[in-house]
């Protein structure tokens, strides 16, 4: 009742086509992830109402009909925010004029305030400034704030850290998990980073030549060896965990991940807090018997539940670790050698992994 | 300077303005309009509103001459709601004016509403606007200078006007009679000192018009992008 339905036949350029038949959750951070020219974008303009797909589609979302086959509600009426992945901000407005161009169009006291987004966005300084002064990570920021003080029901986000670089894009990240702490607003995140998936989403919907191949929480699908995921080059795990102590002397913090302690390089993080730790499969080696004197820190006890073969000289793993699953890439002759049979005792060598940015106090 | 001479040059501004503000009534949607079409039939409009850049004007003064007798539909159809003929009238050198000048009012203003990117009326329209609002709030802005340019084109051209005023409104002093047509009858006569007045005036006129609308567009040309 609370999702959003779509049924969608959309033809694009060159016999594209996007097709569409599915559920997405109608709350948290949704992120469509799949490689360029698969219909991403195809998919929130059908969203939005900017482009029409062929007769007979449906588009639902909370009970609320966009799209039936005698209905098509325009882009103005559907409430719908979008944040394109080139900022289109009016050039002959100033920053505070762009903001007021949302919230003057939406109805009266609803959504957020401008003091409130221009505090969350840090847009404080820009108001003055034309679209033209502000670099591509201000841009986008200014995007953001607008598309907020438009009151929508759902936000849509079209790669918009695709044109920044490293810092701005972390800084735009950590204002967007912020907005989807605070906000309780629905969200679909466009994007071919899965980092940048890893970090915001909560619901994954892969998307392949107009097809979803694939969806499910995050966390999953980033953890099974069905998913096309996995077989990525940065697959990558995702576990939850809590923060414990952080070592100053070593510059080192804890985070414990069901009853096991992991030891991160990070800044002193404030204890108690959930995390997102990002281990990449290929980061993980295993072993039969606990190494004494590895130069590894974090070797946690964990169970082979599966394991697949990834392409001629590779062999993907599947680890439980309690109720949590870390993926190891090894290849096809450590596990002939170690004889890996499912249900395998092991311990996993976790070279590297990334504890991902909170979003409580993304304003240090 | 003779009566005749104000009379002319009241009428030709009259008719000017009266040319520009209808050609921006008019202009203006037919201009969005072809500027949001693909290829394909609407080029016929665009040839059709382009013709009188190339067409001798007195073939669009016969075609007009014809269609505004008083026999034909237009013809009695204004003569039954107005009570007066429209051949030979100012009301008929208004609408040969409006589409004579029509292209030069329509082509600037198509092209700098092609130079409008459709994704910012996109971004518009997510945020609320509705296509009025959106034309009001982002094409119109974006595109001001155009419209003065337009406009400016128009009423130039208006007041250049010769072979149609002379073939469908003929020659009668405040009624029909504007300065080109009064700088003819000046030379046709041999008062070539009148006549100087006249075009010396009219060479000042467009001059200095077309002068402030090139150093304008120069000093401040639209951006679109930094």
């Amino acid at each position: 009742m609370n999702d959003l339905t779509l049924q969608l036949d959309c033809r694009g350029q060159d016999s594209f086509r996007l097709q569409l038949d599915c559920q997405l959750p109608g709350s948290g951070v949704t992120a469509i992830y799949g490689s360029s020219g698969g219909g991403k974008s195809t998919l929130l303009d059908c969203i939005a109402g900017l482009r029409r797909p062929e007769p007979g589609g449906l588009i639902r979302f909370q009970g609320e009909d966009w799209l039936s086959p005698d209905l098509f509600v325009p882009p103005w009426l559907r409430r719908v925010a979008y944040v394109f992945q080139d900022s289109r901000l009016f050039p002959h407005l100033d920053v505070k004029q762009n903001l007021e161009y949302a919230s003057r169009r939406c109805p009266a006291n609803s959504g957020t305030s401008m003091q409130q987004v221009v505090r969350w966005l840090a847009l404080g300084e820009l108001l003055n400034h034309n679209p033209a002064e502000l670099s591509a990570g201000q841009r986008q920021r200014v995007a953001i704030g607008r598309a907020l003080l438009s009151a929508p029901k759902l936000l849509l986000l079209d790669e918009p850290l695709a044109n920044l670089d490293h810092a701005a894009s972390q800084q735009c990240l950590a204002c967007l998990q912020h907005l989807a702490r605070e906000l309780a607003l629905p969200m679909l995140y466009v994007s071919h980073d899965i980092e940048e998936v890893s970090q915001l989403a909560d619901h994954l919907v892969l998307l392949e030549q107009g097809r979803i191949v694939d969806q499910g929480s995050l966390l999953d699908l980033c953890g099974r060896l069905d998913s096309r995921l996995s077989h990525e080059e940065q697959a990558a795990a995702i576990l939850l965990g809590t923060i414990g102590t952080h070592d100053p002397d070593f510059a080192l913090t804890e985070l414990e991940v069901e009853g096991e302690t992991l030891l991160l390089g990070s800044r002193q993080q404030p204890a108690g807090q959930q995390r997102r730790l990002r281990v990449p499969a290929r980061d993980v080696s295993v072993c039969r018997q606990r190494p004494l004197d590895s130069s590894i820190l974090n070797i946690l006890p964990v169970t082979l539940t599966q394991l697949e073969e990834d392409g001629d000289a590779r062999v993907l793993l599947r680890l439980a670790l309690g109720s949590q699953y870390l993926l190891a890439r090894i290849t096809r002759k450590s596990a002939n050698r170690l004889q890996l049979k499912v249900g395998d005792p092991l311990f996993a060598q976790i070279k590297s992994a990334a504890l991902l940015m909170e979003s409580a106090d993304h304003n240090e | 300077m003779s009566t005749a001479e104000l009379d002319a040059i009241y009428l030709t501004i009259a008719l000017a303005t009266i040319t520009t503000v209808l050609l921006l009534i008019l202009g203006t949607p037919l201009a969005w309009w072809l500027s949001r079409q693909k290829a394909g039939w609407p080029a016929w409009v665009e040839a059709l509103v382009a013709m009188p850049l190339i067409l001798p004007p007195t073939v669009l003064g016969f075609y007009l001459l014809l269609l505004f007798a008083p026999d034909t539909a237009l013809g009695s159809a204004w003569e039954r709601l107005t009570g007066t003929r429209l051949a030979f009238s100012f009301s008929a050198l208004v609408m040969g004016s409006v589409i004579y000048s029509l292209p030069f009012v329509v082509q600037p203003l198509q092209t700098a509403f092609q130079r409008v990117p459709e994704s910012l009326l996109h971004a518009a329209a997510t945020l609320g606007a509705r296509p009025l609002d959106q034309f009001r709030s982002i094409v119109l802005p974006l595109t001001r200078r155009s419209f003065i340019t337009a406009a400016s084109l128009g009423f130039a051209h208006t007041v250049g006007e010769f072979g149609v005023v002379l073939m469908i409104g003929g020659n009668i002093p405040g009624e029909t009679q504007v300065l080109s047509i009064a700088l003819y009858d000046y030379v046709e006569s041999l008062q070539f000192a009148e006549a100087h007045r006249l075009a010396a005036g009219l060479v000042v006129f467009s001059m200095a018009l077309l002068f402030l609308l090139y150093r304008r567009d120069r000093r401040d040309s639209w951006r679109m992008r930094a």
